[in-house]
């Protein structure tokens, strides 16, 4: 007579392993049909835009959906401006549109031409860094350096604005750029620096 | 984030012409787009109107208008705002940061979403969202959510700061429709409460733009306040925030505008507290009288009780702060 509860540890294996097997079929069927449904199927929408990044003109086709940071990141190899939430809450894709801060992250690149894009790679002149880029390296303005080009881009524009009238002012108009290493004493230290120049 | 075809607008005709129910309009594109990348609006094309509608700021003698296009920063700005209606300004800066409020257009502030999270996370219910599928802030965490006027079918909050203003100004919406008529929307009317229809946040007619929001001429200029308490003190959405303005004839209240954001579906008006102050001298035992009244009309949810004590705080400091400016 056979024990019920005889089973090998090999036979507990297999069919275990049989059983994951057939029951992932059908979740991994179905997610690949959505992905067929939801992103291979519909037709991307390209679009030939000209757009001017840094006073160059660049010709280039993009889909309907890009923004302007995946744009300047991918399609002209401007990395300096960071990808960090990219949901418009930390700042690090700050770039200057027409002069004017603008988060890259929630701006459609379809919607940039006839604007003049600055950033980060545009602000030296040369090797003649910026005066608010030499500041942030005296007044240790940054740790990892994430944040920073978002940061820089956005103290210029402080300056520019005359929002450097106390520390309680520089916080509030830089409170659009999160810093995780807590670098904000050094922050506002050089964005008060060049204020005063 | 599903494909849409993009279109550039170059009139507000043009653009009523291109609309139809599967398109979106975006302007500054704050709030959309990061929509769009939560998949939670999935538009088949987008129709850029950035360049299509008023950027100007007009001041005439009965009133100011200030057109659909707009930026936010431009309304911290602008003389004529300084000058006759600061508290418009005092609420704008008190809102987002200056990169968004450099995007953002004056429309696009009283369209955007709620912030509720679960109307953000896909993976839960939300009447909002998906019509039927029920609310999770109900009976989930409702830290930030409503405290009067709500339904059970949501308790979502409206997050504008600038809305808050405009309500208490009595200003007016003014737009044109799908078949290019004109209309105007008292700003109290023109969000709603979520009621059975939750998924629907305002009363604007589909497939309408608006043109501007006018402001009418007001001697509220000189005492006013907003006050606006938040988990951090600059760049986050109002626990609790409370414009105020007064017009005084010598230590006698004539007029008084009180409302809230942070505590309902639309921006609220606080009626009765305000005819409460009518005709009284300004004191504080009168203003406490005042916030009391304000109190007596909501009811908090499970998570968001801190409301209540904090509503009336700010009702108080809002109006001393007004007679104190």
């Amino acid at each position: 007579m056979s024990d019920p509860t005889n089973y090998s540890r090999r036979f507990f294996l297999k069919s275990t392993a049989i059983a994951a097997v057939f029951a992932a079929i059908p979740t991994s069927v179905k997610a690949f049909y959505n992905d067929v449904k939801d992103f291979i199927l519909p037709k991307k929408s390209v679009l030939l835009i000209k757009i001017s990044v840094n006073k160059k003109m660049h010709d280039i086709k993009i889909d309907s959906r890009s923004t302007l940071l995946d744009v300047l990141r991918e399609n002209l190899d401007l990395t300096g401006t960071k990808k960090g939430c990219d949901h418009g809450q930390c700042g690090a894709c700050t770039v200057h549109l027409d002069g004017e801060r603008a988060l890259s992250c929630l701006t459609l690149a379809a919607m940039v031409p006839g604007k003049e894009v600055t950033t980060i790679e545009g602000l030296s002149a040369g090797n003649q860094l910026h005066p608010m880029q030499e500041a942030f390296i005296e007044c240790d303005g940054f740790q990892c350096g994430y944040c920073t080009p978002g940061q820089i881009m956005s103290a210029v524009a402080c300056v520019r604005e005359g929002h450097t009238n106390s520390v309680e002012e520089i916080k509030e108009f830089m409170s659009g750029n999160l810093c995780r290493c807590g670098a904000y004493n050094g922050i506002v230290e050089s964005i008060q620096k060049v204020a005063a120049l | 984030m599903k494909p849409f075809i993009f279109e550039k607008a170059k009139t507000s005709a043009e653009a009523l012409k291109l609309k139809t129910s599967g398109k979106d309009f975006i302007a500054g594109g704050t709030n959309i787009v990061d929509l769009l990348k939560k998949n939670i609006a999935q538009p088949d094309g987008m129709i850029d109107v950035s360049t299509a509608l008023s950027t100007e700021i007009k001041l005439s003698e009965r009133s100011l208008n200030i057109g659909s296009m707009v930026r936010n920063t431009t309304l911290t700005t602008n003389s004529d705002l300084l000058k006759n209606y600061p508290l418009i300004t005092k609420a704008v800066l008190a809102g987002a940061s200056p990169q968004i409020r450099n995007m953002a257009s004056t429309a696009g502030n009283l369209l955007q979403r709620t912030r509720c999270p679960y109307f953000y996370d896909v993976t839960t219910p939300c009447n909002k969202r998906k019509k039927g599928s029920g609310c999770s802030a109900v009976n989930g965490d409702n830290k930030m959510s409503a405290i009067v006027g709500y339904s059970d079918q949501c308790v979502a909050v409206h997050p504008s700061d600038l809305c808050i203003s405009l309500v208490a100004l009595d200003a007016n919406v003014h737009g044109v429709d799908s078949k290019n008529k004109q209309f105007t929307i008292p700003f109290k009317d023109f969000h709603k409460l979520p009621e059975d229809t939750p998924w629907l946040d305002n009363n604007l007619p589909q497939n309408a733009l608006i043109t501007h929001i006018e402001v009418p001429k007001n001697e509220f200029h000189k005492k006013y306040s907003y006050v606006k308490l938040r988990e951090r003190t600059s760049y986050a959405f109002a626990m609790i925030s409370v414009a105020s303005a007064l017009q005084m004839d010598g230590d006698t209240i004539k007029e008084a505008r009180l409302a809230s954001g942070g505590v309902a579906h639309k921006p609220w008006r606080w009626h009765e507290a305000e005819s409460y102050l009518k005709g009284k001298k300004a004191s504080d035992e009168v203003f406490k009288k005042a916030s009391e009244i304000v109190i007596e009309k909501v009811k908090p949810l499970s998570h968001n009780a801190y409301k209540v004590p904090m509503l009336k705080g700010a009702i108080e400091l809002a109006l001393r702060n007004a007679v104190n400016l």
